[in-house]
Formats: C-alpha cells, sequence, structure tokens
C-alpha cells in the first residue's frame, strides 16, 4: 500500500538541516553574506571609492579587510554545513526494518513512509515518528487527528476489515521514546517527520541574538547618524573654506571643469564618508564572533564542568551567546533529572517507635552496612545505621513485619535474567526503593503469579497467597495487600499517607502514633518522602463476607470507583501501626548549594516541573528553595480565571499591600519598536510561590498575565507544578516579554524542549535518556551544579571580557577617526587622511587586532574560586553596568579628548620645526607617520589599562604587534619597495628620516602620557571614591594574596515542618489491576521474567501517564 | 585518576584550557599610582626644562616680504604688472647668529596638504621613467597635458605651483655688500635625492633630449632640464629646491629649507652686523591671503626653534605633581576600607 499512501504526500520522514551543496555554497554564501548589512555597506563604500573625484582612499584600503572577512565567514559557514550535513547523514541513515510486501526489509530512515509497518526493536530510540504499534493485519484503515503538538492526547480509529478500534494515547508511540522491556513490536507509521508531535511540540527554533548583539545593532545605527553628521559638517566646512579660500587659491589648486564650492562640498561629504568609515569597523562583528568562539571553548574545555562518571564535558552547543551567560537574572529549571537525579533512596526509618538511620553522613561517620550475608541483595543499595541489621538479624517481630510488608505491599515486577540477579520494575522510583531496601534486609521479593507472591525470608523461600491488591490512588492515597502466610494467617498489608494512616489506626496505637510522629516530622525536616506503614490480621469469616462483596463491586457497570473504593474503606480500619519509612528523593550532588550560589548572585530561580504539587514543594524545600523561615508561601490552585485572579492579588496584596493596581511600567522605544518593561516592585520578607497547571492556564491568558508576573517577580521562590511543556515555554516568553531581563532555561527531557527554545539561553542536561533537551539547547552539561560555574565564572568572564572588547574597539576607532575630524580643518576640509593609506588598511586587521582580541579572551578580573566566594560579583551583568548606552558616551567622550590630544600635540609640536641637520620634517609624511605612531602607542597604552590580566599571550600579543607595527613600516618605507611597487609606497625614507629624531620621540612620549594619566587618575579616584564591588575584592585579593577566605561554614538546616508524606501524594495509581488480572503473565510460561513494554518516555514525565502498552499489543494481537 | 580509554572526553589539563595561564595582576593602588604620578611630573618637569632651555638657546630670525603693507620694500611687487621685480630687506644682527644657519622660506594659508593637490603628480614620471613623460597620469589632471595637448613633465599641481621666489643674501660691510654663500644643495632628504627621484638617461648624450616631446608646467619660467645647468647633479628632477618643494608640508603654514650657510667666513655663523637680503619677487601668494617670509635659524639636538613641547613638558609635568598631591589627599581621607559588612 505503500504507492497508495505516498500519493497523499504525507510528510517526509528525511531531515535537512543543512543548508548549502558544493555548487550553491560559494554564491549561496556570498550572496547572504552581502545580505548583511556591514558587507553591503563596504561593497558600497568600495564603490564610492572607485570614482575618483572622491576617492580619498585607495580601493585596497577597503578591499582587503572585505575580503578577510568574507573568507572567515566563508570558512566558518562551511565547517558548520559540512558538520550539518554530517548529522543529516547520519539521522537519516539509520535503519529500520520496514515491511514491505510482506517481507521485513531493512530501509534508511528517511525512505520511511506514512503508513509504513516497521518493527522496533528493544532500546532503540524512536527516532522520526509517530508509530502507532498494533499486529499486523490484512486491510486496515486509520483515521486520526491532524497533526498537533499534545502529548497526551491522540484520538483515531483502527478500522480493520469493518471493525473498529479505538486508538487512544496508550496506542502510540512518539518520536523521542525507547522501546523498554520487550525485545520487539511492529507498529504504524502515523506521523513523519514535522509533523511528529515531538517536532510539533518544540517550537519555533529561532535564531537567538543576545542583547548585546541588540544594543550593537541600535549603536551601529547610532553610528552611521554620526557619521552622516560629521561628513554634513565636514562638507558644510569644506563649502565655506571653498568660498572663503579655495576661490582665491586655484591659482595653484585649480577646479575641476565645471565644479563650484557647492559641488565641491557635496563631493567632499562622499569622500568623507570613505575616510570616516572607520567609525563602523567591519572587523568588529568578525572579532566579535572569534571571541566568542574562543570563550565557547573554554566552556568545552573545563574540567571542572566535566562529568567523570558518564564521561560527559560540557558543550557550548551554541557559539553566540557566551556574554549573555553574565547576565542572566531569571533560572527556570525543570525539576526531575535535573535538580533531582530520579533515585529514590531508602534512607530513614521508623519501627515501633525506634527510628534507624540517623544520619551519620554528616559527622563523617558512615561506614556502609554490610550486606554480603544476604546473596540475593541488591550491591548498589547502602546503609548506615548498623542497628537495624542487628534488629533483623536478632527477629525483631515489628522489624520483620515491617520489612514483610514491604516485601509484599506493592505492584513491582520482579525480573531475574539470572539465577540471583533481581531487576525490579516498580511504577514508581519510591516503590522501587522500598522493595529494595527490604530484599537488602533479607526479605527479598523474589517473584509473582496472579495469586502467589515468592518471598525469601532471611534465606528462606515463602510464598504467599496473594488475595486481594486495593490499589493506590489520589483519594485513597494509600495501597493494601490482603495475603495468606503459608502459616494460613490472612493479613491485610496498608502503606499510604501518614494522615490517611493514623484516620484508620486502633486505638491501641496511639502512644506508638505519637512517637512515629516525631519520627516523621524529623524526617519531612530532611526533605524526605514518608510513608506510614500498618497492618491488621484478619479473621477468616470476615474476610469471606468482605471477598464477596468485593467481587460484586469489581463486576458491577456502573459507579465500579465508587463502590470499590467504599469497599477497600470498610477493610482498612483499625489497623495496627509498625512504623514509617523515608525515601530520600535523591537530588543530584551540590544542587542546594549552587541554587544558593545563585540566589546569593539575586538570580531568580522558578521551577517548572510536570510533577505533583506536593513533590515539587518538597523538592523545593530540600533544595533550599522554599525556607520555613519564608513569611508566607503562596499556593494558587484554583479551578477559575476568576479564583485566580483572586488568588493572585491576595497575595500581592498581604505582600505589598500599598502596591497600586496598575503595574508600575517603564516605557521605552526611541528606535523602531515600543517596549514596556514591568518593573520590579519592593516587598518586605521573603515569599514564595507555588501555581499549579490548572491556574497557570488561566494566568497566562491575556487579562491576567500582568497580575501573575507581578506578583511571582515579588516572590523570592516561584514553583509552577503540574505544567505542559508548551506553558513552560509560556511562562518564559512571559518574563521575556515584559521584564527587561535575561532568561535561562535549565532542562534535561524532550518536555522541556520548547522553554530551552524560548528561553534567551537553554541548558540541556546531557546524559541522559533522550539527547532531545541537550541537543536543541545551548550550553549542557551532566549535572545541574555546573550551571554555577558556568554562569559565575564563564558567564561573567564573557561578559566582562566582551564588554572590555567592546569599550576598547570602540575607542580605538573611534579615536583613529576622530583625528581626521580635526585635521579637517587645517587641510580646508579636502578630505585629506592624517595617516598613510597602509596604516588605515592595517590598522584594524594587523596593528590593534590581536592586543584586543586578547584582552577578550584572556581577560579576567578576578579568579574563578574567587567569582564562587563573592557571587555578588554577577550582578554589573544582570544590571547591564559594563556595556551599555551610557558607557557608549563615556567613550566616544574619552575618544574626543584622545582624538584632540592625538592631533594637536603632534600639529604643536611639529608645526614650523625641521629636523636636527635643518631639513624637513613637517611635511605631510613625517606628520603622518607621528601621528600614527602616537595613535597606535596611546591605543596600545590605552589597552594594558584596560588589561588586568596579564598572561604571557597579552604581552606578546601587544609588544609583537607594536613591533610589528614598525616592522611593516620601515618595510614599506624601504627602498626596496619603493623600487618594485613605486606607486603604492610613496612614504619611502619617511620612517627613517622622522624616527630617528628626539623631538619626534617627545611628541609621541607626551601625547602617551597625556592620553593616558587623566584615565589613571580618574579611576583611581573612582575607585578611592566609589569602590565597585569589584574593586573590593580586587583589593582583598592582593591583601591576602590569594588566601580564599573561608565560606562562613554551613550545617544542614533542619526544617521543623509539618509537611510530609510527599511520596504518597505524588503516587500515581499503580498496577493493581495488572498484577491480579494476570494478563501480562499468560505467556510466562517459563520461570522468564515478565516484560511488559513500558514505553518509558521522557514526555511522559510531564503527565504520569502509564503506558500499559500490554493490553495494546496484546488485544491486536488477538484481533 | 589516569585517563584510561573511558576517559576519552575528559579535556585536557592544561594552564590555557583551564584559563590558570599565569599572569600579572596589576591594580590601581595608591602605591603605584602616587609615587607614579610624582616620578613623572618630575621625571616631565626636568625634560621640560631641558627643552625649554634649548629651544631658547635656538635663534631665529623672521622676515616677512609679503609686502601688503605699503611701506613694505617689496609692496612694489605685489601688482600684476610687476615682471622680474626685485626688492630689497634689510635686517641687522646684534651679535653673532651662530651657525651653521639655515635659511628658509615660509608660506602660510598656503594648502599643500589639500587632497586634490597632493595626489596631483605623477610618481613614475619623477622616478625618471620616460614612458609616462609621454603619457602622464590622470592623477595630474588639469596639469597633465597643456593647451595643445602635449605632456607636461613634471606634471601635476604640485610641480606646476613650484616656488619660484629666489634670494640673494648679503651682508653689508662697510658699505659694501659681501654675498652670503646659500648652499642650496644637501637641503633634501637622502632618499628623496637618492632613491624616490631619479632623472631619466642621456638621449643622444643631451639631458634636455630626453625630454623632447614635453612641455615644462604652464607656471614655469624655464624647463625642468634647466633648473641648474651649471650643476648636473642638481638638475631635472634632482634639483633639490624642486624636491624640497615637491615634499609636501603637513600644515598650511609651513617653511622650507632654501639654502644652508656653512661655508667660508659663515661657517661659525653670521656675525653681528647689517645684511640686505635680495628677492626676487615672483611667486603671488596675497591673491589668496598668503603670506611669505624668510627664516634664519640654526638647530639644537632637538630640531629647529619649537618652544612649544618644553612648555608643554612643564605644565604636564607640574599637574602630575599637583595631581599626585590631590589624590594623596583624597586617599588618606577616602580610602575604602576592607571591612566585609557589605562584602
Amino acid at each position: 500500500d505503500r504507492e497508495f499512501n505516498l500519493s497523499f504526500k504525507y510528510a517526509n520522514n528525511a531531515i535537512k538541516t543543512s543548508k548549502y551543496n558544493i555548487f550553491t555554497f560559494l554564491p549561496l554564501n556570498l550572496f547572504e553574506q552581502f545580505q548583511r548589512l556591514a558587507n553591503a555597506y563596504f561593497v558600497f563604500l568600495l564603490i564610492l571609492q572607485l570614482i575618483p573625484a572622491i576617492s580619498s582612499l585607495s580601493w585596497f584600503t577597503t578591499v582587503v579587510p572585505l575580503l578577510l572577512v568574507l573568507c572567515m565567514t566563508l570558512a566558518k559557514d562551511g565547517s558548520d554545513d559540512i558538520n550539518r550535513h554530517k548529522n543529516d547523514r547520519q539521522v537519516n541513515n539509520r535503519r529500520v526494518d520496514v515491511l514491505i510486501d510482506g517481507k521485513l526489509k531493512s530501509e534508511k530512515w528517511m525512505n520511511v513512509q506514512v503508513g509504513d509497518i516497521i518493527k522496533l526493536e528493544n532500546n532503540q530510540f524512536v527516532t522520526p515518528k509517530d508509530v502507532c504499534y498494533f499486529g499486523e493485519t490484512e486491510k486496515w484503515e486509520v483515521h486520526c487527528e491532524a497533526p498537533n503538538n499534545r502529548l497526551d492526547k491522540f484520538t483515531g480509529t483502527l478500522s480493520v476489515q469493518g471493525a473498529a478500534y479505538a486508538l487512544d494515547n496508550e496506542r502510540i508511540i512518539l518520536r523521542g521514546c525507547t522501546l523498554r522491556n520487550t525485545e520487539w513490536c511492529f507498529g504504524l507509521v502515523l506521523f513523519g517527520g514535522p509533523d511528529t508531535k515531538l517536532m510539533q511540540n518544540s517550537g519555533k527554533s529561532t535564531f537567538k541574538r543576545t542583547s548585546i548583539d541588540h544594543l550593537m545593532n541600535v549603536l551601529v545605527l547610532f553610528i552611521f547618524g554620526l557619521l552622516a553628521l560629521m561628513c554634513t559638517a565636514l562638507a558644510i566646512g569644506n563649502s565655506i573654506w571653498e568660498h572663503q579660500e579655495g576661490t582665491s587659491f586655484t591659482a595653484f589648486l585649480p577646479r575641476q571643469e565645471g565644479a563650484n564650492a557647492d559641488f565641491s562640498s557635496f563631493l567632499s561629504f562622499w569622500s568623507y564618508v570613505i575616510i570616516l568609515n572607520t567609525v563602523v569597523p567591519i572587523s568588529l562583528y568578525v572579532s566579535v564572533e572569534i571571541l566568542r568562539l574562543g570563550n565557547s571553548y573554554y566552556i568545552d574545555w573545563d574540567r571542572k564542568m566535566y562529568h567523570t562518571k558518564s564521561d560527559i564535558p560540557a558543550q557550548a552547543r551554541t557559539t553566540t551567546l557566551n556574554e549573555e551567560l553574565g547576565q542572566i537574572k531569571y533560572i527556570f529549571s525543570d525539576k526531575t533529572g535535573t535538580l533531582t537525579q530520579n533515585i529514590m533512596v531508602f534512607n530513614r526509618c521508623s519501627i515501633n517507635g525506634k527510628s534507624y538511620g540517623e544520619s551519620l553522613q554528616y559527622l563523617g561517620l558512615c561506614e556502609k552496612v554490610d550486606f554480603s550475608w544476604n546473596p540475593l541483595a541488591d550491591p548498589k543499595f547502602c546503609f548506615h545505621d548498623h542497628s537495624l541489621i542487628e534488629a533483623v538479624k536478632q527477629g525483631s517481630r515489628e522489624v520483620k513485619a515491617f520489612f514483610r510488608l514491604l516485601a509484599l505491599c506493592h505492584t513491582v515486577m520482579p525480573e531475574e535474567k539470572r539465577e540471583g540477579e533481581l531487576f525490579y520494575q516498580a511504577q514508581s522510583p519510591d516503590e522501587g526503593a522500598l522493595v529494595t531496601a527490604a530484599r537488602n534486609f533479607g526479605f527479598v521479593f523474589r517473584g509473582r503469579t496472579p495469586d502467589t507472591i515468592s518471598v525469601v525470608e532471611m534465606g528462606i523461600s515463602t510464598a504467599y497467597q496473594l488475595l486481594a491488591v486495593l490499589d493506590f490512588n489520589n483519594v485513597r492515597k494509600r495501597m493494601s495487600v490482603i495475603v495468606r502466610s503459608p502459616d494460613g494467617r490472612l493479613t491485610l498489608y496498608c502503606k499510604g499517607a501518614d494522615t490517611i494512616i493514623y484516620e484508620r489506626l486502633h486505638p491501641s496505637c496511639s502512644k506508638l502514633m505519637e512517637v512515629t510522629t516525631d519520627h516523621l516530622n524529623e524526617y519531612a525536616g530532611e526533605g524526605l518522602r514518608t510513608l506510614a506503614l500498618a497492618y491488621k490480621d484478619l479473621d477468616e469469616a470476615e474476610f469471606e463476607v468482605w471477598k464477596v462483596r468485593h467481587h460484586e463491586a469489581s463486576t458491577t457497570m456502573e459507579d465500579r470507583e465508587a463502590k470499590l473504593d467504599a469497599i477497600y474503606e470498610d477493610i482498612e480500619k483499625d489497623l495496627m501501626l509498625i512504623g514509617a519509612t523515608a525515601v530520600e528523593d535523591k537530588l543530584q550532588d551540590g544542587v542546594p548549594q549552587t541554587i544558593e550560589q545563585l540566589s546569593k548572585a539575586d538570580i531568580k530561580i522558578w521551577v517548572l516541573t510536570g510533577d505533583k504539587q506536593e513533590t515539587a514543594e518538597n523538592i523545593g524545600y530540600s533544595c533550599n528553595m522554599l525556607q520555613e523561615e519564608m513569611t508566607e508561601v503562596f499556593v494558587v490552585a484554583a479551578d477559575t480565571a476568576e479564583g485566580v485572579r483572586q488568588e493572585l492579588v491576595n497575595a500581592r496584596k498581604m505582600m505589598s499591600p500599598g502596591s497600586p493596581d496598575e503595574p508600575p511600567v517603564l516605557k521605552s522605544g526611541i528606535i523602531g519598536k515600543k517596549s514596556e518593561e514591568v518593573l520590579d516592585e519592593k516587598v518586605e520578607g521573603e515569599y514564595g510561590l507555588v501555581i499549579n497547571g490548572h491556574s497557570l492556564a488561566y494566568g497566562l491568558q491575556e487579562d491576567q498575565q500582568l497580575e501573575l508576573l507581578r506578583t511571582a517577580c515579588m516572590c523570592q521562590t516561584v514553583i509552577c507544578c503540574r505544567v505542559t511543556p508548551l506553558q513552560k515555554a509560556q511562562v518564559v516568553e512571559l518574563i521575556k516579554k515584559h521584564k527587561k531581563a535575561v532568561t535561562l532555561a535549565i532542562g534535561d527531557g524532550a518536555n522541556d524542549v520548547s522553554m530551552i527554545k524560548a528561553a534567551h539561553i537553554g541548558v540541556g542536561i546531557s546524559g541522559q535518556e533522550g539527547m532531545q533537551a541537550a541537543l536543541s539547547s545551548d550550553f549542557s552539561f551532566a549535572q545541574f551544579r555546573y550551571l554555577q560555574r558556568l554562569l559565575l565564572v564563564h558567564g561573567r568572564w564573557s561578559y566582562l571580557r566582551m564588554c572590555s572588547f567592546l569599550r576598547y574597539f570602540f575607542y580605538k576607532n573611534f579615536t583613529f577617526t576622530f583625528v581626521h575630524l580635526w585635521y579637517a580643518f587645517f587641510c580646508g576640509f579636502s578630505a585629506q587622511t592624517v595617516y598613510d593609506e597602509w596604516f588605515i588598511t592595517l590598522y584594524n586587521l594587523v596593528y590593534t587586532a590581536l592586543p584586543v582580541i586578547g584582552l577578550g579572551l584572556f581577560d579576567q578580573d578576578v579568579d574563578d574560586r574567587w567569582s564562587f566566594r563573592y557571587p555578588q560579583l554577577y550582578a554589573p551583568g544582570q544590571q547591564n553596568l559594563y556595556f551599555n548606552k551610557m558607557a557608549f558616551v563615556r567613550i566616544l567622550l574619552h575618544s574626543s579628548y584622545s582624538s584632540i590630544i592625538l592631533f594637536f600635540i603632534p600639529y604643536a609640536a611639529i608645526q614650523d620645526t625641521v629636523r636636527d641637520d635643518g631639513k624637513d620634517i613637517a611635511d605631510y609624511q613625517s606628520f603622518a607617520l607621528l601621528a600614527q605612531t602616537c595613535l597606535l602607542i596611546a591605543v596600545n597604552v590605552q589597552l594594558g589599562l584596560d588589561t588586568s590580566y596579564w598572561t604571557a599571550v597579552n604581552q606578546f600579543f601587544l609588544w609583537g604587534s607594536l613591533s610589528v607595527y614598525f616592522a611593516v613600516t620601515f618595510t614599506m618605507y624601504s627602498n626596496g619597495m619603493f623600487l618594485i611597487f613605486t606607486s603604492s609606497f610613496p612614504f619611502i625614507g619617511t620612517a627613517r628620516n622622522s624616527l630617528n629624531q628626539p623631538n619626534v620621540w617627545l611628541t609621541i612620549f607626551l601625547t602617551t602620557i597625556l592620553c593616558v594619566l587623566p584615565v589613571v587618575a580618574f579611576r583611581f579616584l573612582l575607585i578611592q571614591l566609589r569602590p565597585t564591588m569589584n574593586d573590593k575584592v580586587r583589593y582583598k585579593m592582593r591583601q591576602d594574596k590569594a588566601v580564599l577566605p573561608p565560606l562562613p561554614r554551613r550545617f544542614p538546616r533542619r526544617r521543623i515542618s509539618t509537611r510530609r508524606s510527599g511520596y504518597a501524594f505524588s503516587h500515581a495509581r499503580g498496577y493493581g489491576d495488572l498484577v491480579t488480572s494476570g494478563r501480562f503473565l499468560r505467556r510466562n510460561v517459563k520461570s522468564r521474567p515478565t516484560l511488559f513494554p513500558l514505553a518509558e518516555s521522557p514526555v511522559a514525565e510531564s503527565s504520569p501517564q502509564i503506558y500499559r502498552s500490554i493490553d495494546g499489543t496484546q488485544s491486536s494481537k488477538q484481533a | 585518576m589516569k585517563a584510561g580509554p573511558s576517559r576519552t572526553n575528559r579535556p585536557d589539563n592544561t594552564a590555557f584550557t583551564q584559563q590558570r595561564l599565569p599572569a600579572w595582576q596589576p591594580i590601581l593602588s595608591a602605591g603605584i599610582v602616587i609615587p607614579g604620578f610624582t616620578l613623572i611630573g618630575l621625571a616631565f618637569i626636568g625634560v621640560g626644562v631641558a627643552l625649554f632651555v634649548t629651544s631658547q638657546k635656538i635663534t631665529d630670525l623672521e622676515i616677512d616680504y609679503t609686502g601688503v603693507a605699503a611701506t613694505s620694500p617689496c609692496f612694489k611687487c605685489t601688482s600684476f604688472a610687476a615682471e622680474n621685480c626685485m626688492c630689497q630687506m634689510e635686517f641687522t644682527l646684534t651679535t653673532l647668529f651662530e651657525g651653521p644657519v639655515f635659511f628658509y622660506y615660509g608660506l602660510t594659508s598656503y594648502y599643500q596638504n589639500f587632497r586634490t593637490y597632493g595626489v596631483s603628480k605623477d610618481g613614475y614620471q619623477l622616478s625618471g621613467d620616460t614612458y609616462y613623460f609621454n603619457n602622464p597620469q590622470d592623477s595630474c589632471a588639469p596639469y597633465q597635458y597643456d593647451s595643445n595637448n602635449n605632456p607636461i613633465v613634471p606634471c601635476g599641481s604640485i610641480a606646476n605651483s613650484m616656488f619660484s621666489d629666489t634670494f640673494q643674501l648679503y651682508q653689508v660691510v662697510n658699505g659694501m655688500k659681501k654675498q652670503v654663500p646659500l648652499d642650496g644643495k644637501g637641503i633634501a632628504w637622502w632618499t628623496d635625492y637618492n632613491i624616490k627621484y631619479s632623472n631619466p638617461a642621456l638621449v643622444n648624450g643631451s639631458f634636455a633630449n630626453a625630454f623632447s616631446g614635453t612641455v615644462k608646467p604652464v607656471n614655469w619660467s624655464k624647463p625642468v632640464y634647466e633648473l641648474d645647468p651649471t650643476d648636473q647633479a642638481n638638475n631635472g628632477f634632482l634639483n633639490q629646491n624642486f624636491l624640497v618643494w615637491m615634499r609636501q608640508a603637513a600644515l598650511p603654514k609651513f617653511q622650507k629649507l632654501y639654502g644652508r650657510i656653512a661655508e667660508g667666513d659663515y661657517a661659525q655663523g653670521l656675525p653681528a652686523g647689517n645684511y640686505t637680503l635680495l628677492i626676487n619677487y615672483s611667486y603671488p601668494v596675497i591673491s589668496f591671503g598668503g603670506t611669505k617670509k624668510v627664516v634664519l635659524s640654526n638647530v639644537s639636538w632637538m630640531g629647529g626653534k619649537n618652544q612649544f613641547l618644553g612648555i608643554a613638558y612643564l605644565v604636564i609635568g607640574s599637574l602630575c605633581i599637583v595631581m599626585a598631591m590631590v589624590m594623596l589627599i583624597i586617599y588618606a581621607k577616602y580610602k575604602f576600607t576592607d571591612d566585609d559588612e557589605d562584602m
């Protein structure tokens, strides 16, 4: 049917990200390059220069830099595109088995068509498809929804020989998923390439530009304006000069035919456009690219961001955003896999009023418990309290009951690939952790059938008869099993949220309850997820009655759930408390410290997670984002738009009673688009905000956005839970739109992609399954904690370097250009250059290129350790202090001053003077040489002043450039060059004749000193009178001779909290049905472990949706 | 930990990649800045004094002979009718004018640095390339060809506008005029004379023949091969007055070397006495508001007379000292204490 399906022209599965091929590369790339304003401008200049009447500079002054820029861009674009070709080829050429004409054929991914039936194998990455999977049939037809971006919904019908089967979300595998727990499955391709849900969800991929880029664009426009202004002024000057002096000077300097003063001033306008073009330096963009590339390499190279365990170094995937890393104001973080490892660890427990697992780690006395006596123990499990194992060995009844409960009351599936090598497939990692704990303490859950559970209890195999599973759901917040032990006793084991269990306890437990409550509080205070455990011995007769009722309820057609719940309620009462467990949702290493550092740097962190509110809150507490000391943590969970608004307004009024109804807005919009910026409002105290997905949907509506934004921004911490990937992006967009702040999104899964793409900077945690996040991110690394190094060290340095670079770059070019301006007054506004043409050509490209790049690559104000010690140093970046419009104006003024010095000092010094042998030195060529040498030395000394970190490379670049200048100058002014290229090097002999004069050197020295000393004095006084944080730290650093003051020692904070049972709240409905239905066990004839296909997609995280694929596969097999 | 095959992605541990390159990290501390300013100030004052004193020792004498004022001896030459006008300026030296004395002529409001003026020459022609004698470059326009379409050599505005006044200096000794020899050789740059400019090869043993088919610049009274018929080494493009003129001035007010007084009786300088300067006045400057002058000057190790550098050094040096004191006061009063309160 391939031809038939092809006729519909469904989206092709081939991926193409490359831009050029061999033939189109050169023309297309050049075409693109000339579309850039800067390049087009230089072509325009070149054309101007070819008009003899205007040409104030030779053609080569423009052609040489332009060619260099074009070639460098060409090389870079070329190598980028080669990489893209490679990647495309790799993805497109992956092999997959496709069913064609009844046979499986290996096909390339790019040739797979919608409507093909393909075979997916275990652990294979579902790269380019959304696949609906089911068995093979003869004739079929699928009707389904149009491509869309909803990950949690799918509707469609499959018609096979007249019979219709519903296709819903449980029957499709999305692109980006990995097939798990089954060797293979067949599937029908529903969507290809760009139609897949993942691609639909990934949001627009826009080319990101940094705020400095935007500023630079504005500045370049401004510079063009300045250029036009200067040229106009000079043209007017020329007109006046021509009227007053030029007309009478024609005896020596005749005008061209028909040229009058006005025409001459028109020509002079264009001539000055050519001369002063250096205010818009062509090499600026190239140098900026080089810097960013270099600073990106530092990120790639950083060993402190390399994760040894997973062998993953940090990677700067986008090399054009570095300095933005130093300006982050908001961080949007995913939770699972980003803040947490998604690993649960059984950490503490309370059994019969005794607490085990006292966290000795803090005291450094952590000797692991030895589980070698238990051959079935999980070697990865570790526990630090020896008293618990002693208790088990001594055979304490309660302890045994505790672990027996853990081994029995769950819906975990065991998998025993080899004898003694057990693997558990748990619906949630919490369950897995609990069962694993029981396993290590000698109560090994080994296998199950629909009605038995086999457990190895302290080495003795025991089989329990499983009579009922009272499964977990959101309302019940508990689960129970009823089992018959080998000795015939009937027991109900129950675990669940403490509040729920406590309501159902037998009054005799009240004393134990009190003690356990204390323990629970303690555990919750440590951010652990707790569960209470209880049991009840059942009376045989009572159970029989209940069983009948249960059977009745479970077979009713209406209201089955509710009826079952009621039945469960009946039997889960008068429970006997055993104890409680505490499971740690393991944070990634260093997460609380990182968050603390980042908040010290005044970065606001928002957690956007698909998890439930309670889980998210819990993590908020355990990584110090929410704190008990906070004045209030608001929870917004209303179900109506009005309700959400009310809650937001209430929260805001509470934080700031006087806050006005209208948000304080800063309107700006001088050039181009108007922008409104919502200002931060001052708040007393610290607040937190927790908002769930439903409310967020209302909050993100057009009319409520600002309310949400204001309230959220007043809080120290914002946690959004149950949010969809698209909402994550919307939240980011909201901040981007209304706050003039730089945002960063960090996440690990496919559901974070849209947010990562929306934020100014997207960071992906790599090394997890599914590389989508990392692939669409700008920066990726293996651990959340590297974020602080990325921002506080790399980001800060990049920003600092970029700003120093830009400030200096503009300074040197303005100074260079403005000298012409002053000379105009002494050369009849004739567009005579002050410098040699070769100097003009090489100034930006050779003489000053490397030192400033050295500044942009190596400079650091304080080293990384001090950056960590004082995160406050990050603030200037957020406030845009180092390079902004004011700074630009300061540069203009500084340049004007320098250029005045650089012109008038040589002017006055050379006026009417002669060499020490009476010969000429006040000639044009000597003056040009003097002026350019003064300029070069003065700007280099200024660079030295701007450099705070002098490496050997900086020294080499600086002295090298100066030496190159003199070497090139002497070479170009040499006899040989003149004899070979007579007309190109008319400056012959100038260097020899003037640079041997003491007054020339005295002049150079005087200009340099005059340019630099006022700056030194100004900066020195500024440091004394208004020291910045930076100055203080540098001063301190010098004082202490690099001995870092120790961080104030932090003790793990304990919370006195009533919040607990996070796990019970976050836990989703389990496999209860499956376990008892036994359908999944049907094929399981041998002791082969049960494998049920579980599409463990990263997208599943946002909507805890269980892919009970087993039904799908099997029912369709039957069909 | 060993870098085994499993650590293939671990970045190299070099000072460069880890950004730990050893570096000098200077800061603008009081210990450097204040003494620095003081030292620079003292040094500048020292240099300034030396420069000032040196400059003071240089004698110079300026004689404006434009003839704007009706009382000026050269006034008669300023009318258009005057041709081959000679005028005479008198001056007196009360003390010995120490030698070697250099004789300059100076012009003001003269824009040799005008762009279109500056490019109006043909470098190939001036280096003796005879192809360009017949085909001068376009840059020479409008002094490329004359009205009869004959090529001009040397072409262009610069050559055409060559300064044409000539001078003779006499010492009046006992009422008798004794000529002071003005050496017009050795006044141009060595590189100009030896490398940049060359005469064409002789044609049929005659220098003039090399220029056949070309005409002299419009304003010139004689062709270039007759600039100094007495000395072939100072003739043609290698005429040193021509070379001096061709080296454009940087500023509209300039002076150019005309001759050196270093021979015979005047090797030690010009003795005190009365002098007469005889000027062959032909170069018009009044039309564009310019002035002409003659400057007699001697030189020192730092070149000609220029007060500016010395004064500038003195002023800047003093300012540095003042600034150092100001900074010291401010430092003592306001220096930030490195307390930790806001860190």
